[in-house]
């Protein structure tokens, strides 16, 4: 779960590399990737949620309850939402997917049932290898405790250890850098944080751990520039630790320096679903359009 | 070969999905597949035995969760921790006011301010863990819907505040027994033994409306009145013995139920504990005494059974509905 990181194995930044070399290792790379074994089978998801108060002024309103009750319509107190509309699709060991799609397509929605946080009801399935791990550590932290008990805290509800907190929180602390040039922040409650400086130890914590199946919601294009660079060859370290790594982002160009496959969500549909160059591509077309 | 090409829905809005480019997905299926590569349904729900372990293994997190909530719950008032211990007593300081002073319930009661913070604090544990726990699902979705932990963790660690909050509370109530001149006794070991049956009775309570909470979001808006009714009928600022002497016409199942009410017992075992019998011959104070601390027979023995049946029961039933509490 927490072995060394070796260094010397992680890639260099896309943006070093000329044009052919990346084309050539990610060809490699998703070659290598077609005949290892499945980390995530995904066959006919639908996913549900439910959502209480929602929809139309009367459902709200006392007079709609009233008329609720009387009538027994006890499925219109709330709205269903179909969130994800049917899909399906594997991915294997050593593969980076970034998931694409604008704004209500199901890409979070995805992630979570991925993770098994929103489980498949009735039909259909998710069958992943181990308990995939959402980096979405910001829901269990605090905003009134100091960024030092945050990081034990959000270490905990990843699952790790105290004695592995122990031994990794100056590295998360260092990594953040919230404590750079004598700033001391680790001590003060969260609230006191700069948006910035919350961003990034957020981040921090949650990249602390290792994951064979890795879910990065967002997590990207956090802090300032220097950070966000920092972040991104983190991720990449992660990945190629990882065994299979999905990214939401609407940042086209980080999936693309980050994933060597993409896949188009579309109202709770795949698609599109390939080589992250052209579906990305086709995506952007698509958007041109509308 | 797994998406090393690239497929797109011929059609601009395809009611259907893609279908799956991967050879062996075609030939096998999903199920086909997980059952090759051993790979488990997402989410799953272990059987209660490996769900019980799971929730051992969280213990460190909901501990660290239940105090870091706890220690933020007066961070934003003036006084900070100190409400932690003036909010019980001014909680007692009511209900003496009310029913101490104007309503009169102490007649007959023998030393009535230990016996009505006892009833106060006690009862109290158990009604603020179920006011909290029915919204635990609610309350915390961000955190359920982003991480993946045994769910049961949470009215757990809400139980466990209010644990926290009440041994607060308790060194008030030995100060209050030590000022009213009650002896400092072995009985007072006895409080912790039926404290932490209370603890497992409150946490079953906690876990079961956390679930009917979660299906039914009403039930936290209607559980203070039950609560509050519960609290009239338990004895806690008046003697249920006293009361029910006015009223010859009570029925004998009646008597019974308000006499092995769960809350009402763990109050008197601790009471019982407390209170040391008046040191006159005068047979009526004698005769009220016996009344105000009234246990049914067996007490002890019934509150093991209270703690073992409802918090395994609570427990069985929240873990029936592990996988739903995502959907909200």
């Amino acid at each position: 779960m927490a072995e060394k990181v070796d260094l010397k194995t992680v890639e260099p930044s896309a943006g070093v590399l000329p044009r052919e070399d990346v084309l050539e290792r990610r060809a490699k790379r998703r070659a290598e990737a077609a005949q290892n074994p499945p980390t995530v089978v995904v066959e006919n998801l639908h996913v549900h949620y439910k959502i209480y108060g929602a929809g139309g002024a009367t459902k709200g309103s006392a007079t709609g309850a009233l008329n609720r009750m009387f009538h027994r319509r006890t499925h219109n107190a709330l709205s269903d939402v179909h969130a994800i509309k049917g899909i399906s699709f594997v991915a294997r060991r050593g593969e980076s997917i970034g998931l694409i799609g604008s704004n209500g397509s199901g890409k979070s929605t995805l992630l979570r049932a991925i993770a098994g946080l929103l489980p498949a009801e009735k039909v259909g399935g998710v069958y992943t290898d181990g308990q995939p791990s959402l980096l979405g550590v910001n829901a269990a932290l605090m905003n009134d405790l100091t960024g030092e008990r945050n990081v034990v805290l959000g270490c905990l509800a990843m699952g790790l250890h105290p004695t592995e907190i122990k031994e990794k929180y100056q590295g998360v602390i260092d990594f953040s850098g919230i404590d750079d040039n004598g700033a001391n922040a680790s001590r003060r409650p969260m609230k006191t944080y700069s948006a910035g400086q919350a961003a990034r130890l957020r981040f921090s914590i949650a990249a602390t751990k290792l994951h064979d199946v890795l879910l990065i919601d967002e997590a990207l294009a956090t802090g300032d520039s220097g950070f966000q660079r920092r972040s991104e060859d983190r991720i990449r370290e992660l990945r190629s630790n990882a065994g299979t790594v999905f990214v939401v982002s609407h940042s086209i160009n980080s999936v693309r320096d980050i994933c060597d496959r993409a896949i188009w969500l579309e109202a709770g549909l795949i698609r599109m679903d390939g080589d992250v160059d052209e579906v990305t591509e086709a995506y952007e077309e698509w958007s041109r359009l509308r | 070969m797994s998406g090393t090409q690239t497929v797109a829905v011929g059609q601009a809005d395809g009611a259907d999905s893609l279908p799956v480019a991967d050879p062996e997905f075609t030939e096998l299926g999903g199920t086909g597949m997980a059952a090759k590569y051993g790979l488990a349904v997402a989410g799953a729900r272990p059987n209660p035995w490996a769900y019980a372990k799971r929730l051992w293994v969280a213990r460190h997190f909901i501990v660290t969760w239940a105090t870091a909530r706890n220690q933020a719950m007066y961070s934003g008032s003036r006084l900070g921790q100190i409400w932690q211990v003036l909010t019980p007593i001014l909680n007692v300081a009511v209900y003496y006011l009310i029913f101490g002073v104007l309503l009169g319930t102490s007649r007959g009661v023998p030393d009535f301010i230990v016996y009505l913070v006892t009833g106060v604090f006690i009862f109290n544990f158990m009604q603020t863990a179920m006011l909290y726990g029915s919204r635990a699902i609610s309350d915390n979705l961000n955190l359920i819907r982003a991480l993946y932990f045994p769910r049961a963790s949470l009215p757990i660690a809400i139980t466990i505040i209010q644990l926290q909050q009440l041994l607060i509370a308790m060194v008030i109530l030995f100060a209050v027994a030590l000022g009213r001149g009650e002896p400092v006794t072995w009985h007072w070991l006895m409080i912790a033994v039926a404290l932490a049956l209370q603890f497992v009775f409150n946490t079953g309570m906690a876990l079961f409306v956390a679930r009917f909470g979660a299906i039914l979001t009403d039930t936290s808006q209607l559980l203070p009145f039950i609560l509050r009714t519960w609290m009239y009928g338990s004895g806690v600022f008046y003697s249920i013995k006293i009361m029910v002497a006015k009223h010859p016409n009570t029925p004998g199942f009646l008597t019974w139920i308000l006499d092995h009410n769960p809350p009402l017992v763990f109050i008197q075992l601790i009471r019982n504990q407390l209170i040391t019998p008046p040191k006159t011959s005068d047979p009526t104070t004698a005769a009220d005494y016996a009344n105000a601390m009234f246990l049914p027979p067996h007490a002890w023995l019934w509150a093991v059974a209270c703690a073992l049946v409802f918090g395994l029961g609570g427990y069985l039933y929240f873990w029936q509905g592990e996988e739903t509490y995502g959907r909200g």
